[in-house]
């Protein structure tokens, strides 16, 4: 974590609020959504969440997982006309940061 | 005891009927003049006796948060069914219907979302034939 943090690209209270956010399946799933479809309202994520044939979220959950995932800076919100969307906002910190354990792998091979 | 009536919350009387009818294709079934608005009442075409759909004032103070909250989280107000969605969805679009949420599988049913023009968003489905 030293290395990210010397490099100035993200604090800690950052990075725990991501990693945060990455433990969850569902709310791993819900990245995985929006990354193929960005700007989904609350309902199109729940409906989507049936059309996997997955186990049906409540509206409650999936706003609560969106609000998590929103205060880790890993979706925006945009509005299309009075319609709240939520897109992913992955950017190079956080990529640098999901890949810290990289530093560990010292002689580049792959086990 | 069956269900005759259920209702949505327009912004303004005239042009739901307008959208309704003209648009949607739903016919008149009660227009009484109660007051300043009407008890305004629309039935399916193929189902002419079916439950009636009230096209309500939104005048009560709770009415205008409870729609805006739905539509911020794009939640449809009603549903309705159609036999074809991908046609249904054409033919609205062709008559410049805005459509939210384009028809998806959604489980048993496929779905799509539209703007009624009257401060709601409407769900249309399609039974899906899961037998197969």
């Amino acid at each position: 974590m030293i290395g990210l943090l010397h490099k100035g690209v993200m604090k800690d209270d950052q990075l725990d609020l991501m990693f945060k956010a990455l433990s969850d399946s569902t709310r791993r799933r819900i990245i995985d959504r929006l990354s193929n479809k960005p700007g989904q309202s609350l309902f199109e994520v729940c409906a989507a969440s049936i059309a996997e044939g997955g186990v049906a979220l409540s509206r409650q959950t999936v706003s609560q997982h969106l609000a998590v995932l929103e205060k880790a800076g890993l979706i925006e919100i945009t509005w299309k006309g009075r319609t709240k969307a939520h897109s992913l906002r992955i950017n190079k910190n956080h990529i640098t940061a999901a890949s810290w354990l990289m530093k560990y792998n010292k002689n580049g091979e792959e086990e | 005891m069956k269900i005759y009536v259920t209702h949505i919350f327009v912004d303004d009387q005239d042009k739901a009927e307008t959208f309704y009818t003209d648009v949607l294709g739903f016919k008149v079934k009660n227009n009484v003049p109660l007051g300043e608005h009407r008890w305004l009442t629309v039935v399916s075409s193929e189902d002419p006796e079916g439950t009636e759909l009230l096209l309500e004032p939104s005048d009560h103070p709770a009415v205008k948060p409870y729609k805006e909250a739905l539509f911020s989280d794009g939640i449809p107000a009603h549903s309705f069914q159609v036999v074809d969605l991908d046609m249904e969805r054409k033919r609205l679009d062709d008559i410049g219907v805005n459509f939210t949420v384009e028809p998806m599988d959604a489980g048993p049913v496929r779905m799509a979302v539209f703007d009624d023009t009257c401060g709601n968003l409407i769900q249309l489905i399609q039974m899906m034939d899961t037998t197969q």
